[in-house]
């Protein structure tokens, strides 16, 4: 068998804090790179990083490329896409997983369009498998297979990249789980000076604000979320009330934040996050394939919906076909009765 | 210049739209303009009304995508190219990019490229930035709204994560905008105009179906329709000098193993009456397994 490249991730990272994506693809990376036989390797840009970086050991990198430059902090597109671009070929992994976060998504594009490689957008599953090219006759082994909603959420595909290596994907927030980190493991990490040319520096930053998200739904073990359905702003504030009477978190589909009714931070689906929680109420959602897909692996589902035929109840455990104003203000007296 | 994209209304999709295989049946859905190609077009014709800009509209697509074309005029684009050609299909969004970079290319002098951030059929976002990556020019991504353009640089303020940036690239510069601003709607001057602005395949067949088909009939109205301004450039890959080794499905290094339709897990729903009775009994139950309290 020829020498086959490792499995790459490319981890995000603010201000020397790894994103939580990454760390979900460093887990995802280990499982692909065991299946393959090689080794998950991390590239991690910036400048005066720290080095305090073993947790990517402890979710199963075996090596952390360090490349580290004051035109790397912060984040622009050119210097990154260089500097990465090189290593690519220099060591020439066989996969490259990106977050599909705005950075991840502008990066991803610009490396993939340098190396001629194929790109993956938005992947929500990442497998192993033979491809057989049946139009032009040929046949892969062991390819990744990229899984990705497409079409509004319409239908699933499964992607190949047949051109040359990496096989690269950008892959949506949340949808990898975290393994059980171990603090044993070590790794190798390669500190790298890349040597960036002038014209990767003609962007300026001139002012950049961040405020921290007002909400991580992720980490929510219960989730309230409200849909076109509530009907107004003022009704909303019932599936807040339902929320805090449960110790849960407030969410909301695109329609209820399209609304004006809440802000985008809180908004499950394809366009907003991914949520699995122990409990998910979905209040006056009508259940379209794109909220859907960011929600329909939590562990419960209640649906509450005046519309018997709503899609919604076709993922929900349990569904409650009636008016918010009356079933919620039940929901809370009897949780308040019983705890 | 601004490209846009025909696509599939993915948003409105009806019961009729999937085949009873379970595929999309794109020929009955609505095409409409790209919802961030009408933010791209508004930008470029802001940055018009301000700096003074020529706003060329292009789209790659089938000789119908000239219907977005008219539609951009209608609002104010100066001119329109229809990038079409049987060898473009099957393109992913390299081979594409490649494509629209040997049109920006053909045109030459090029300033500013706007692009909507995606498309709704594919929602990748990677064109615009592949785009540029082919051109070899600075991209900014996820733009709200250009501060200034009355230099040889540009400012614009762009969405980052959990906030905003404001960055300053050289002219050429190509940026991707998101859904910030509020596109015109068509002026009924724009629509009396444009209607009639045609493409060669589209005065073609209308002079076929007229039964002219002398060639000198087909350049003579090709003449007038320039004169007013109402000729939409139709331009093949061998027009914009495109490698055939680079467009369409040979062009593409991804390739579609399999599609499947989302089946909504037909899961077994427990029926709750709302009821005080049934919503207790419910409660009673997740408090019992430890989903709740």
């Amino acid at each position: 068998m020829s020498t086959r490249g490792n499995v790459w991730i490319f981890i995000e990272q603010e201000g020397g804090k790894i994103a939580e994506v990454s760390l979900e693809l460093v887990c995802k990376a280990t499982e692909l790179a065991k299946r393959l036989g090689t080794k998950s390797e991390a590239v991690i840009l910036g400048d005066k990083l720290d080095g305090k970086f073993d947790v990517l050991f402890h979710y199963g990198c075996s090596t952390v490329y360090q490349i580290e430059d004051k035109a790397l902090e912060p984040f622009t597109v050119l210097p990154y896409a260089q500097a990465l671009v090189k290593l690519l070929k220099q060591h020439k992994p066989n996969i490259l997983l990106f977050g599909a976060t705005l950075k991840g998504r502008e990066l991803g594009p610009r490396v993939a369009s340098e190396m001629l490689c194929g790109l993956t957008a938005d992947c929500t599953d990442l497998q192993i498998d033979d491809f057989e090219d049946k139009i032009n006759k040929a046949n892969y082994k062991d390819k990744l297979m990229q899984i990705r909603p497409a079409f509004g959420g319409n239908i699933i595909a499964t992607i190949v990249n047949t051109w040359e290596d990496p096989q690269m994907v950008t892959v949506r927030e949340g949808v990898m789980k975290l393994t059980t980190p171990d603090t044993s493991k070590k790794g190798k990490i390669v500190k790298i000076t890349p040597e960036l040319s002038p014209e990767t520096k003609v962007m300026k930053v001139i002012e950049r604000v961040r405020k921290p998200k007002s909400v991580d739904l992720k980490k929510a073990s219960i989730i309230v979320s409200g849909g076109y359905g509530v009907g107004t702003k003022e009704n909303f504030k019932l599936v807040e009330q339902l929320a805090e009477a449960l110790g849960g978190q407030v969410a909301a589909s695109r329609a209820a934040v399209d609304a004006g009714w809440i802000n985008h931070d809180y908004q499950v689906g394809q366009t907003g996050v991914t949520v699995r929680p122990k409990l998910y109420i979905a209040c006056g959602i009508s259940g379209s394939v794109q909220h859907v897909a960011g929600m329909n692996e939590s562990a419960k589902i209640i649906a509450i919906n005046s519309d018997p035929e709503a899609p919604i109840f076709s993922v929900a455990h349990y569904g409650i076909v009636g008016e918010l104003n009356d079933v919620i203000p039940k929901i809370i007296k009897a949780f308040k009765a019983k705890v | 210049m601004v490209f846009v994209k025909q696509v599939p209304d993915t948003k409105n999709i009806s019961g009729e739209a999937m085949t009873p295989e379970g595929t999309v049946n794109r020929a009955a859905l609505p095409a409409i303009f790209n919802p961030e190609d009408l933010n791209a077009l508004e930008l470029g014709l802001q940055l018009k009304e301000k700096y003074n800009f020529k706003v060329i509209v292009a789209t790659m697509g089938p000789p119908n995508a000239s219907e977005v074309l008219r539609e951009a005029l209608y609002r104010g684009a100066d001119e329109a190219i229809l990038i079409t050609d049987r060898a473009f299909a099957g393109a992913d969004t390299l081979a594409t990019s490649y494509a629209l970079s040997c049109c920006v290319k053909s045109i030459g002098n090029v300033e500013l490229i706007l692009c909507g951030r995606q498309a709704i059929d594919g929602d990748t976002a990677q064109v615009g930035p592949q785009l540029a990556e082919k051109l070899n020019i600075p991209q900014i991504a996820y733009v709200e709204e250009v501060i200034d353009a009355s230099g040889k640089s540009i400012k614009a303020r762009r969405a980052i994560e959990g906030g905003y940036e404001i960055l300053e690239s050289p002219l050429p510069t190509l940026l991707t905008v998101i859904d910030a601003n509020e596109p015109r709607p068509a002026s009924a001057k724009g629509i009396m105009k444009y209607k009639k602005a045609k493409t060669r395949s589209e005065v073609a067949k209308q002079l076929r179906d007229a039964d002219y088909t002398e060639a000198a009939v087909l350049a003579e109205k090709e003449t007038i329709l320039r004169s007013k301004n109402l000729w939409i450039h139709e331009w093949d890959a061998a027009k914009i000098n495109a490698d055939v080794n680079r467009i369409g499905l040979k062009g593409s290094p991804t390739k579609v193993k399999k599609i499947e339709s989302v089946v909504l897990k037909a899961g077994k729903v427990v029926s709750i009456e709302p009821s005080e009775a049934g919503i207790n009994g419910l409660i009673r139950e997740l408090i019992e397994d430890h989903t709740l309290g």
